[in-house]
């Protein structure tokens, strides 16, 4: 089926993300649309999907064109998306999730009878909406022996591993004989190994006359797997061009400037060690294990990476270390002893936390940006005598903060929900920066952020490690990982599984994250999870001691 | 979560293994050395037969002070067992039934033991305990329609009352009961109308609008009441009620007969209301719907799902049924409406729905246990027992209490429950 | 109990929405009220945000409105009048003018004042029965201002207190029994039976607040819960006569309180607001700085607004829980006193009227501002002051000041509906709030 969008036009407010945006897509095609956060990629197959009208342009299927006013039109006009953030209700099966909306249900009927002679058919009564669960489990299971997307249909989604969970979202789109399959930022959340499944999975349906559209901002996958590269730019599309486009090029295209690739760092001067972690263990919700006997150390003066694909323990490591979390196992800052501290007492023992959440975590929307700078110290001087806040003290510092961090605000008043994502990110920053810390603990720091933004907060981050902090980064990001780190841990199923350094071949540090121990045997067969173990190392990775 | 090793056994579970069995203990030892050594010397008597009905079963003597220690000792047992050996799912629930069934069998032999005022009547007190609960079932069925579909009713409480008011009225003014049951359950899902109205469309926050249209509720048919209905009370307010309908055979069972099978069409329509919701809303396309509306409201819309509408319409649907439950209180039951008549039942309806996991059956349980208590209440004060009634009518609401602090195991309700939904 | 924790913060549920990659921005710069994430943010939005004095003077004028139609509507007079309107239009008209007129005549006179009395003042009569409609005012809204200011501080802490009423009885208990059981000098006296009454209501908060804290259940059912534990225990203590029942007394209601406990009031024919009143004011003003000038309330709003950015600052959420049920107990507690020892009516089991729920509505209209909240009780008391006048004069049930009570909150906490009736633009700004209750999963 052949797909086309004209002139499609969408403003929010005086913010055009999506202008007349133009884009043809042929059957049996893997279009990639490569741009920034924000560009409005997403709006864009919203639009697409019907879950957003289009203030102009149209859509075109086979050269005719069709309304899409919400998903129920995109998906009767042979449309499937996969979306960034999973439309997946935990609670219910693979086979519930797979066939919500088009269950299949138990039809009545009598049976055929004989009457004095005369011989009744039977008679199909209306359906009273009995689910079928067997027949839904049969789709299910067709579906994925076709595709080879190995899932069991009674398993609950919410126990599944991310990369499962997927595959239940792409047999959704499939049940419903999509022609067309949208698939947001799928790997992100799937590891080197996963990401390859997946590509093999979408050489599948292309190859069955499927059209698919892949959004990325990763310019590495995106010449691996597209026929074709759509680059979109603050709304409008900038350029087409084919995978075989020089990583630079795309990359300019993407950003509009060319590229620095690094931001450019003096070579860490490690002193004593600041922060120390020993044994660290935590116990996720179901009794799971997510963070398994971690070590690590982080010296003053160094930036250490915790590297590793969303999901292998990482929120819960940095939550733990911050008091967020029951942990076992040992941490020591300075030598003062926080492993049964409360959060409290680990902010003010001296470590500055950036959450990975930051509209959650970090900030409190309705609170104003001065408020938002004394998030973690109002109740000391000198925002505070004893029990009573000192309200002026509160904003003139703030003042000064804002300026000296360039936080755009109209007014230190303004609630800090109403910044912009990078904004409020600085607020964090300035915040927990800005105060006497001896460690620092970021987590995915730049998510979601714009350039400027992400080169802001990664210069704040190197000033602070020249400034004699222990910085600890938590990343999904390699990018960011190589750009900041002075030292690489890998996480893998919540064990620290190799210490590297920064000059690590990226191939490497892929398979490492994917749980491989290097040595070329094993890394993660297709899924890792409930199919198989995962072929993790058993014991975790001991640090380079490095005595003195 | 990818989950990664075998489940870690958690400290948790086993401080919640110790509570329970903690807690049975401390029930039996209660059996043992509270009902069973301060019980009067003699004979507990359950009278199992209404007077008069045929057949006439033999009541059942059992020495009451024996009867406890015996019952005491079975909940150590339990108890002991629960400490000891980690049960299955439904091992725990039965332990739970029969720690409860020999506290309260213990309590009741202590009251009857060597009492002069008569036997303890079994029937009676299960004929009561089950209408009694009507408006509870039926309350707690309202909340958990809107409920499963992420919309929370507080204002099952309006509804029981507008529809007790409304099938008074029009059941008077007609002069037909079931006139009257038609008009409340209207008058219940008119309230839910509004406040689907106010939830859905105008993004209320849910619990606000369900106190204010309870109050509203109450000035409403307060000030009706004292202005029009009760100065025209041969016209609106005159007092019918349904007959009882026996159903035949069924009602001659000794014992299960007169409690299930002889009451009016109140009784058989709750049935008939918790069969159909329980079937519907876990085994059929339209309950799997609704639930998931209730779970993930964004999930359900990219299916083709409509969201709003399926609330609005489980809203409404809630709305109607409380209604009946609200006529019950009239023309079910004592026929006059008077102020207040709904006293506090729409609340207790909330919480048996919750004691009762967001289930129609759970609800249907809680709600039993409830509706007994306050039965209970009556028995005890008819045999003359000197505990006061109203230490006893405090118990249902510690229970919940202790129910939903999760002594009982965590209650989670339907992750989108009061959470408006809008389109982004 | 770590697992119930872990159960608290239900905006993620382990698995499908942990795939938080990359935000693409599907729009612009996140409002305050981010749309596609409803992650249950307070009460204190609907609250606090929701509304203008504009819309809340319409609101008013509309409960007033729908007021009256149920007034004309009920009146036997006028549906008599309306009956013949074929040959008596005029006739039907000034009727139901009439109707409504008298009612709300006697609703304003009995709760400011009465044109009679201020004519009378001038002729020598006396001038203290001027100022009686505005005093019973006073009076009326006194134990609404403090549970009001209860409900309030829970709302700015983000959750729902509906157990003022249970609270009050806790305080009531307290202050009754220290005013007859014990023998004080006269001003000590009446400040001891204030801070019990202070104590008995914020031990009930206190309750509600540890379990929800340890055991992370949710305040409205544990709230509703304690209610109807209150009123039987308040039945079961007046009861008999070796508990809290008067001796002497069949009916169930507790002995009076000494002459030396009971609170001053100002001149005039009884009930009179008096010290009472002053003891409102003074907690909307301690409750005023405690909630914007203080650490503590720092703490509390903070926990309101967000409680998981809260924990990541380090504050203690389930402290600040404890510490607001606390406090609002005690408010609650402090409405029972200024009646209990505002009136010499004795304790009966009924005297927690409607109280509790009344200090919902209240804290509503006041938007959860303490001297709004001073405003709003002022208003409800004006109400129920001039409901009381009017159902004497004019046989009008005072009920129809409840409805017309709740029906300013319904409105007042749908702007939009508002707006659409009075085809009002917004006034800038963010539009309908997506209003988020956190519902039971706390």
């Amino acid at each position: 089926m052949k797909l086309e969008l004209r002139g499609i036009t969408k403003r929010f407010g005086s913010l055009v993300a999506n202008d007349h945006i133009d884009l043809l897509v042929q059957p049996g095609e893997i279009r990639a649309l490569l741009g920034e956060n924000g560009a409005g990629k997403t709006t864009l197959m919203n639009v697409l999907y019907g879950l957003i009208q289009p203030d102009e342009g149209e859509i075109l299927l086979d050269d005719k064109p069709v309304a899409i006013h919400s998903p129920r039109d995109a998906i009767r006009a042979k449309i499937g998306m996969v979306h960034q953030h999973f439309m997946l209700v935990p609670v219910f099966t693979v086979a519930e999730n797979v066939t919500l909306g088009a269950e299949p249900v138990h039809r009545l009927a009598t049976p055929e009878m004989h009457l004095g002679g005369l011989r009744v058919p039977p008679l199909g009564l209306p359906s009273i909406g009995l689910l079928d669960r067997r027949e839904a489990r049969r789709d299910v299971l067709e579906l994925s022996e076709r595709f080879g997307l190995r899932v069991d249909p009674d398993a609950l989604v919410e126990d599944l591993p991310v990369g499962i969970q997927q595959r239940v979202e792409i047999i959704k789109a499939l049940l419903r004989d999509a022609s067309v399959l949208v698939l947001d930022e799928p790997s992100a959340v799937l590891t080197p190994g996963e990401t390859e499944d997946l590509f093999r999975i979408m050489r599948e349906l292309r190859a069955g006359g499927r059209s698919i559209i892949f959004i990325s901002h990763k310019l590495k996958e995106v010449q691996a797997i597209a026929d074709n590269v759509t680059v979109i730019r603050r709304g409008k599309v900038v350029g087409e061009r084919p995978p075989s486009t020089s990583s630079i090029e795309l990359a300019s295209l993407m950003v509009g400037r060319s590229v620095q690739l690094r931001v450019s760092k003096e070579p860490a001067r490690p002193g004593e060690v600041v922060l120390g972690v020993k044994d660290l263990s935590v116990h996720g919700e179901r009794g799971e294990q997510s963070v398994r006997d971690v070590s690590f150390e982080v010296r003053a003066g160094e930036i250490l990476g915790v590297a590793g694909v969303q999901g292998n323990g990482q929120t819960e490591l940095a939550e733990a270390l911050m008091g967020l979390r029951p942990s076992v196992g040992s941490v020591h800052l300075d030598g003062t002893d926080l492993s049964h501290a409360s959060t409290r007492d680990r902010l003010r023992a001296g470590i500055g936390y950036v959450p990975e959440d930051r509209s959650e975590d970090g900030i409190v929307g309705e609170f104003s940006v001065a408020d938002n700078l004394v998030l973690d110290v109002y109740d000391r001087p000198p925002y505070a005598n004893g029990i009573a806040l000192n309200l002026s003290a509160i904003r003139d510092s703030a003042a000064t903060r804002v300026r000296e961090y360039d936080v755009r605000t109209t007014s230190v008043d303004t609630p800090a929900g109403t910044l912009s994502g990078g904004n409020q990110q600085k607020v964090v920053v300035a915040r927990e920066m800005g105060r006497d810390v001896k460690a620092l603990l970021i987590s995915q720091p730049t998510r979601g952020l714009d350039v400027g933004s992400i080169e802001f907060v990664h210069k704040r981050v190197v000033a602070q490690r020249d400034a004699g902090a222990a910085v600890l980064l938590v990343s999904s990001e390699l990018d960011e990982i190589y750009a900041l780190a002075d030292r690489i841990a890998v996480m893998y199923e919540g064990q620290i599984v190799a210490f590297c350094p920064p000059t690590i071949p990226e191939q490497e540090l892929g398979l490492l994250m994917a749980g491989s121990t290097g040595d070329g045997s094993g890394g993660s067969s297709p899924g890792s999870g409930p199919d198989g173990p995962g072929g993790g190392p058993e014991t975790p990775a001991q640090e380079p001691s490095s005595h003195d | 979560m990818t989950t990664l090793t075998a489940p870690v056994r958690v400290p948790v579970s086993i401080g919640r293994r110790y509570l329970a069995a903690g807690t049975f203990i401390v029930l039996g030892l209660i059996d043992i050395f509270v009902f069973g050594i301060f019980a009067k010397r003699g004979d507990a008597v359950f009278a199992l037969s209404l007077p008069g009905a045929s057949p006439h079963l033999p009541a059942i003597h059992v020495p009451g002070a024996l009867t406890s220690y015996v019952l005491g000792a079975i909940s150590i047992g339990v108890g002991i067992l629960r400490a000891v050996v980690d049960l299955p799912r439904w091992g725990k629930r039965l332990s739970i039934a029969v720690v409860l069934l020999c506290f309260l069998l213990s309590l009741l032999a202590w009251a009857d033991a060597g009492n002069t005022v008569g036997p303890l009547q079994v029937i009676d007190l299960l004929q009561g305990t089950l209408t009694a609960s009507i408006p509870l079932v039926l309350g707690a069925l309202a909340g958990l329609l809107g409920e499963r579909a992420g919309v929370i009713n507080i204002a099952i409480e309006g509804q029981l009352l507008t529809g007790a008011f409304v099938a008074a009225a029009v059941a008077s003014v007609t002069g037909g009961v079931w006139l009257g049951l038609i008009g409340g359950s209207l008058a219940g899902g008119l309230v839910g109308l509004i406040l689907a109205i106010f939830a859905i469309m105008f993004l209320v926050d849910q619990i606000i609008v369900g106190v204010v249209l309870n109050v509203i509720a109450l000035g409403l048919t307060n000030y009706l009441y004292d202005r029009v209905m009760s100065p025209y009370a041969a016209t609106f307010n005159s007092g019918n009620t349904f007959n009882t309908i026996k159903i035949p055979v069924l009602s001659d069972i000794p014992i299960i007969g007169p409690i299930f099978f002889d009451a009016n069409i109140f009784l058989y329509i709750t049935y008939a209301l918790i069969l159909v919701i329980q079937i519907g809303l876990f085994r059929t396309r339209w309950g799997l719907r609704v639930r998931a509306v209730g779970e993930h409201p964004v999930a359900a819309d990219t299916v083709g799902i409509r969201v709003l509408w399926t609330r609005y319409r489980n809203v409404i649907l809630g709305g109607l049924v409380a209604g009946i439950g609200g006529a019950y209180l009239t023309v079910g039951s004592v026929g006059f409406f008077t102020s207040d008549i709904s006293s506090g039942f729409g609340y207790i309806a909330l919480a048996a729905m919750i004691f009762g996991r967001w289930t129609p059956l759970g609800s249907v349980a809680a709600a039993l246990l409830f509706g007994f208590s306050f039965q209970l209440q009556t028995e005890l004060s008819v045999l003359r027992v000197p505990v006061s009634s109203f230490i006893l009518l405090m118990a249902p609401y510690v229970a919940t209490i202790i129910a939903v602090a999760g002594l009982v195991g965590r209650v989670r309700p339907p992750a989108a429950d009061g959470k408006p939904y809008v389109k982004a | 109990m770590t697992d119930q924790h872990e159960a608290e913060p239900s905006a993620e549920p382990a698995g499908a929405t942990a795939a938080t990659a990359t935000a693409d921005g599907t729009g612009p710069p996140a409002p305050a009220q981010p749309r596609g994430r409803l992650t249950g943010r307070a009460i204190i939005h609907a609250v606090t945000e929701g509304h203008s004095t504009v819309i809340t003077i319409l609101a008013v004028f509309v409960a007033l409105v729908i007021g009256a139609i149920l007034i004309v509507a009920s009146d036997p007079v006028v549906l008599r009048a309306w009956a013949s309107f074929g040959y008596a239009p005029a006739a039907a008209l000034s009727a139901t003018w009439g109707s409504v007129a008298a009612a709300y005549s006697a609703l304003f006179e009995g709760a400011i004042f009465s044109p009679a009395t201020i004519s009378a003042a001038f002729h020598g009569g006396s001038i203290a029965a001027v100022f009686y409609p505005l005093s019973l005012t006073a009076f009326e809204a006194t134990p609404l201002i403090l549970t009001g200011l209860s409900v309030a501080v829970c709302f700015r802490a983000g959750m729902f207190n509906i157990g003022a009423a249970g609270q009050w009885i806790g305080g009531a208990l307290v202050a009754t029994w220290l005013g007859y059981a014990v023998n004080l000098p006269i001003v000590l006296h009446a400040v001891v039976c204030i801070i019990g009454a202070f104590i008995g209501g914020a031990v009930l908060g206190w309750i509600v607040g540890v379990v929800k804290a340890r055991t992370g259940a949710h305040e409205v059912i544990l709230t509703i819960m304690l209610n109807y534990i209150m009123y039987n225990l308040l039945s079961f203590l007046l009861s008999s006569h070796n508990l809290m029942q008067a001796p002497g007394q069949t009916n169930a209601l507790a002995p009076g309180l000494a002459s030396s406990a009971m609170l001053p009031h100002v001149g005039g024919p009884p009930p009179q607001t008096g010290v009472g009143f002053l003891i409102a004011l003074a907690a909307a003003a301690a409750t005023a700085w405690l909630l914007s000038r203080s650490t503590l309330g720092f703490q509390f709003r903070t926990v309101g607004a967000s409680p998981s950015a809260a924990r990541s600052a380090g504050i203690s959420v389930e402290r600040v829980w404890i510490l607001a049920f606390l406090i609002a107990g005690g408010l609650a507690g402090l409405s029972a006193a200024t009646i209990v020892q505002g009136q010499t009516a004795p304790l009966t089991t009924n005297s927690y009227g409607t109280y509790g729920f009344d200090g919902i509505t209240v804290a509503l209209l006041g938007r959860a501002r303490p001297w709004g909240v001073v405003l709003a009780g002022l208003l409800f008391g004006a109400l129920d002051a001039g409901g009381t006048v009017m159902e004497a004069a004019t046989g009008v049930p005072s009920d129809v000041v409840n409805v017309i009570e709740g029906l300013i909150v319904l409105l007042v906490a749908a702007p939009p509906l508002i707006r659409l009736l009075f085809r009002l633009r917004r006034t800038g700004g963010t539009g309908p709030q997506a209003v988020a209750s956190k519902g039971w999963s706390g």
